[in-house]
């Protein structure tokens, strides 16, 4: 190729204290190209992406766009240069029209009707039609990202950088993604594509850049490469197959019946008639997308919202849906919230003082309502020990400076330690190296074959289908019939999830 | 370039010695003060917040008026962990000294040792019923409480006004808007003699040290340290948000109502409109002084008495007005609340290196 | 009740509100910016007593006007400085500030104290005050409240027609987004600040210029904490802050006229009214969960700290 690429970066490093997030990084990108950025959580996509659209600078290397040196001080600069990005997590503001999104987007504009009369016009002509008169907080989070695109197209860019956009769509909405992205490539406009979803990359992009652990191991073209081979250049081992169970599921442990709860946040989800049936030694898997009902759900379990009626959630026959989360625990139930900092735990308490958030009555941590340290002590140590947590001492380390990946096993760990009956964890595995996440994964099996029932909500499809005995799909509040894993097809999953294929209503 | 970067960990030495440069710095402020207003800066500052240091009498001032600052601070400080934000002490404290008093005069013709406890009872629960009222809004309608207590403590100083004009005043006074005098029953008993000094500053020891073992060893203060720092844990535990607002302002309320009774029963000997002279507004800046800390509240007590009676020197030695106690304590928080930052933060110097000109 | 009575009434209440809306106005645009102010009854003691002081020395109002928006600045800047920059928390910082201001203000307001200042005239405006029964009612008053309200169209007008108000609403809703699209929150916020100071200054200019010409130690007497109140009732919306402002200020006036009225009640008592109407309103806001949070700016006070 004799042309000059359109973007260039050259021995590019971005430390932070503790992490070095992007080692010497190269990458080359041609106009018109569709390259994808390929890595799991914590590659170090995100850090080398906003370096590209100026958020924040490099400590050493070199960038060029267009054969030119390229040294954004802010997104302004980036988006003068022709670089625009559609974030993973939006920057939109809810209570702001559409119109007063994109213009905030845009330098110097004003909202009126030349701009809805642009914002229309364009939307239409790469098919995504949106009003520029509604407010943010009404649309679906499809729609909003169209809204964001539409901010960027707006600015005629060179190249569009699109973080792990289909993170929150369906797969239908995903494919009218692609043939958006695919007309602008046509038309000239190269496209940085951040993923960890093999299937997409190999269908959508040209050429594709692996980074693992902040460096770049691999330059390939998806369309030579299968899904198995890309996989092994992101994990650098071959990926854990199922594990083979045999599940002899035994008495019901947990019933939720036709749980329906009204949204209390503004952009919530209605629960709408959610049954399922959990028994002792099985592991159920829900999957879904962020933002269908999960976080919802996960509050009526846990007791931070109550259910419509006590019997709405029954714990071995006795009903729950009244009690707090303090009494479903002293009936044994267990929980793994999907944040650990700021829901799991307290960041800037220590190890020890967060074993009292949930381990009060089981581990006898209070006596007449004075904290008994020493058997706080003694409890987190085990935890620690058995769930090779890293971390300095119990009462020293603060839970905001254990790195994911063992903030998390303390976490899983301080809740298995108190053997359950019913465990429910969401996201168990979100941001976690694959060591850890492996350790997770046979810990939570192992708690199931001693009788425990676990409940799983994940967005990681291959993660419940390694673990899962059964899996139910949640979507727009609604939970489908619970079908054996070996049984359910990807595609049905992701139909599903799309609202697509009609949710049978479990029994 | 300057960049502020967030510590992992406090700086524990930093914690302790902030405090201690902010009064420094107010000390200079100060002088820089008298300075402007003409006055000799170096006679002005030893004046004000030396001599007191020195004085038999001063000290024992010291100890007057850090007593309602140190329990009513006690009482903010569990609150402002929690994030329930009690703005409203200084009515409460007036309901205190008003109800308290309301007892004493009621039986003012009686001894008894009974009468003083019963006052003490009465204050503490005029503080609560008052505290009650905010505590109330913010659970069941989640009304913002700062608006709230503050808007009562207008209500409260207004209430003691109209009663003291009417049916609580001295029928064999001379027509002045002020109760009886308390009798002897009805008087708190001196630690020291000669000096102003009460039991209440016992109580005010022993309320410091309780506070310290709530707050450290007992479940309740775990549970206002979690819903301050991370109220989703503090659900997520199973703990009840609205027993602990409910709890943290009867608290502070009573203990701000305590500290009006004491006030009343103390130092002023009866009920007068301008028995609430800030307390419950300087008990803020106190509780922050002391960083929420028992141990640090008692010191910052002490800290502000001594502005209060410098205040008094400069005002009686140097002809300034009552108010520039308040600008010395207006300035102190400014101090400590700006270089507070040290203590959560780092101050990096970053080079940013380029491999072409720009 | 004859034409003069009405027009009398009607005079008071107005005199009674400006103030209040101008603190409210200027509090308005802080919070909506994201910034809790509540240092605003420190902001407006110190404008009354430079306004009265200046005006004072210099026998000239408008000087006297400008120094008390300059002076309410000035305080809210280092509300300002201690909250952007060097992260404070706004609520421990807001109440130092109220706090200094009003002994600040006694100090300076020492040697002015019992002196008795010149009275502004009120401004006929012509043609419009010639109008028969509005004429007199609305258009003879004094120029501040011909300036309060070429404020409040000014106020509405930037924030929902302009861009940089709209840039303005943007960080007070979400700093974090405002930030990740390369707007300068601080700055913006700095400014709003001390516009919100300056419009306060203005409020107590007009108690210590306009309302009774001279000054008393405190003489802003919690008008402060009604203007933040007023904020809330208004649900940060300029128009509704006016109605809010008369509706405290003629509480206020009714206060005063109920004895004349043949009300017997004792005056501490009809003093309570403004602010247990302010509670009752402050319940009627919050207690609707949506409607509370659907109006309120989403990151109003939060710290805002930029990670990049």
């Amino acid at each position: 190729m004799a042309e000059a690429p359109l973007l260039s970066l050259r021995g590019v490093t971005k430390a932070y204290p503790g992490v070095v997030a992007n080692q010497d990084v190269d990458l080359t990108i041609q106009a018109g190209e569709i390259h994808a950025l390929l890595g799991e959580n914590g590659a170090g996509k995100s850090t080398l992406v906003k370096m590209i659209y100026g958020v924040v600078e490099p400590d050493t290397g070199q960038m060029a766009f267009n054969g030119k040196p390229y040294f954004p001080k802010s997104p302004n600069d980036a988006r003068a240069t022709g670089i625009g990005m559609v974030f993973q997590h939006f920057s939109l503001f809810e209570a702001m029209t559409v119109a007063e999104n994109i213009a905030l987007g845009l330098p110097g504009v004003v909202v009126g009707r030349e701009l809805s009369d642009e914002i229309i016009s364009v939307s239409e002509n790469y098919g995504l039609s949106i009003q520029p008169d509604a407010r943010i907080g009404t649309l679906s989070m499809g729609e909003r990202q169209k809204v964001e695109i539409v901010r960027c197209l707006l600015q005629q860019p060179k190249l569009l950088i699109m973080d792990e956009p289909t993170s929150v769509l369906t797969p239908q909405e995903a494919d009218k993604l692609f043939l958006t992205l695919r007309k602008l490539a046509a038309e000239g406009c190269a496209i940085l594509y951040i993923s960890h979803k093999l299937e997409e990359i190999r269908a959508l992009c040209d050429a594709a850049t692996v980074l693992r652990q902040g460096k770049v191991v691999e330059q390939c073209i998806p369309a030579d490469e299968t899904a198995a081979t890309m996989a092994q250049m992101m994990i650098g081992d071959t990926p854990v197959n199922r594990v083979a169970r045999v599940t002899r599921p035994g008495e019901v442990r947990l019933v939720v019946d036709e749980l329906s709860l009204p949204r209390i946040e503004t952009f919530g989800v209605d629960l709408t008639n959610i049954s399922l049936t959990l028994r002792s030694g099985e592991v159920l898997g829900i999957a879904g997308i962020a933002g269908n009902g999960q976080s919802e759900l996960m509050q009526a379990l846990i007791g931070e919202r109550r259910s419509p009626r006590p019997t709405t959630i029954r714990l071995m026959g006795n009903p729950v849906g009244y009690d707090g989360p303090e009494k479903r625990r002293r009936k044994r139930m267990a929980f793994i919230p999907e944040e650990r900092l700021g829901h799991g735990t307290v960041p800037v308490m220590s190890l020890l003082e967060n074993t009292f958030v949930t381990a009060r009555d089981q581990r006898k941590l209070e006596k007449a309502g004075f904290m008994n340290f020493a058997a706080a002590a003694r409890f987190a140590d085990e935890v620690i020990e058995a769930f090779r947590v890293r971390a300095g001492r119990a009462e020293n380390s603060e839970a905001g400076s254990l790195s994911g990946g063992n903030l998390q096993k303390f976490i899983v760990g301080r809740e298995i330690l108190q053997d359950p009956k019913v465990l429910i964890a969401s996201q168990p595995t979100w941001g976690v190296d694959a060591g850890a996440a492996a350790e997770i994964h046979n810990a939570l099996l192992t708690l199931a074959d001693a009788g425990t029932a676990i409940l799983v909500l994940s967005q990681d499809l291959d993660e419940l289908r390694t673990i899962s005995d059964r899996i139910a799909v949640i979507a727009g509040g609604r939970l489908s019939a619970a079908r054996p894993a070996a049984k359910i097809s990807v595609e049905e999953i992701g139909l599903m999830m799309g609202g697509e294929l009609e949710l049978e209503a479990a029994e | 370039m300057i960049k502020l970067v967030p510590r992992t960990r406090s700086s524990r030495s930093l914690v302790v010695l902030t405090p201690v440069v902010a009064i420094a710095l107010t000390v200079l402020a100060s002088a820089i003060l008298f300075a402007m207003l003409g006055k000799d800066p170096g006679p002005a500052v030893l004046a004000t917040f030396y001599r007191p240091l020195t004085d038999h009498y001063a000290l024992t001032e010291i100890l007057v008026k850090a007593t309602p600052l140190i329990l009513i601070a006690c009482g903010l400080s569990l609150g402002f962990r929690a994030n329930v934000w009690n703005i409203g002490a200084e009515g409460q404290f007036t309901m205190g000294a008003l109800c308290g008093g309301a007892v004493a005069l009621a039986f003012y013709d009686v001894q008894g040792y009974w009468l003083l406890p019963l006052m003490c009872l009465a204050g503490v629960a005029g503080g609560m019923a008052w505290a009650a009222v905010p505590a109330f809004l913010k659970t069941r309608f989640q009304t913002n409480e700062i608006l709230t207590s503050l808007m009562l403590t207008y209500v409260a100083i207004l209430l003691l006004s109209v009663l003291v004009h009417g049916p609580l005043k001295d029928p064999e006074g001379l027509n002045f808007p002020e109760s009886r005098l308390f009798h002897d029953s009805a008087i708190l008993p001196l630690l020291f003699d000669e000096t102003r000094v009460h039991i209440g500053f016992l109580i005010a020891l022993v309320v410091v040290v309780v506070t310290h073992i709530v707050l450290w060893r007992h479940i309740f203060g775990y549970q206002i340290k979690v819903q301050g720092e991370a109220d989703r844990v503090a659900r997520f535990a199973g703990f009840v948000q609205n027993r602990i607002v409910w709890r943290c302002l009867l608290i502070s309320g009573g203990l701000a109502g305590l500290a009006g009774v004491f006030e009343a029963a103390g130092p002023v000997g009866q009920l007068v409109p301008a028995l609430p002279t800030g307390y419950g507004f300087t008990a803020i800046i106190v509780a922050f002084l002391g960083r929420l800390h028992p141990v640090g509240i008692l010191f910052g007590g002490f800290v502000m008495a001594l502005t209060y009676i410098g205040g008094e020197t400069a005002q009686m030695e140097m002809q300034m007005p009552k108010a520039v106690t308040s600008v010395f304590q207006g300035l102190l928080l400014f101090f400590l609340l700006g270089i507070d930052f040290l203590v959560r933060y780092r101050v990096v110097l970053t080079t940013r290196r380029r491999s072409a000109e720009g | 009740m004859d034409m003069a009575t009405l027009t009398s009434i009607v005079a008071a209440v107005i005199v009674a509100s400006t103030p209040l809306l101008f603190a409210a106005l200027g509090e308005l645009v802080t919070e909506r910016a994201g910034v809790l102010n509540l240092g605003v009854e420190g902001m407006m003691v110190m404008g009354a007593v430079v306004g009265f002081s200046v005006t004072y020395e210099s026998d000239s109002h408008l000087l006297g006007v400008l120094a008390s928006a300059a002076a309410g600045a000035m305080m809210a800047l280092i509300f300002g400085v201690l909250t952007q920059l060097l992260l404070a928390n706004q609520v421990a910082t807001g109440l130092a500030l109220t706090m200094f201001g009003l002994g600040a203000s006694a100090l300076w307001g020492q040697s002015y104290t019992g002196l008795s200042g010149k009275l502004m005239g009120n401004v006929d405006i012509p043609l419009l005050s010639e109008i028969p029964v509005i004429g007199p009612l609305l258009f003879r008053h004094d120029p501040m409240v011909y300036l309060c309200f070429v404020l409040l169209v000014a106020v509405w007008w930037f924030l929902t027609r302009t861009r940089k108000g709209m840039i303005l609403r943007a960080v007070g809703e979400n700093h974090g987004a405002a930030h990740a699209l390369g707007y300068r929150v601080v700055m913006v916020r700095l400014a709003a600040i001390m516009f919100g100071g300056a419009c306060a200054g203005l409020g107590g200019a007009y108690l210590s210029i306009v309302q009774t010409p001279l000054w008393a130690d405190g003489m802003t007497a919690g008008r402060g904490w009604i203007a933040l109140a007023i904020v809330v009732f208004a649900a940060w919306r300029p128009w509704r802050a006016m109605a809010g402002a008369y509706l405290f200020g003629g509480v206020t006036v009714l206060q005063l006229h109920a004895q004349a009225m043949g009300i017997e009640i004792e005056s501490q008592y009809m003093s309570m009214l403004p602010y247990l109407v302010t509670i009752v309103v402050l319940v009627a806001i919050s207690h609707d969960p949506t409607r509370a949070r659907m109006s309120a700016p989403g990151s109003l006070g939060k710290t805002f700290f930029s990670t990049s």
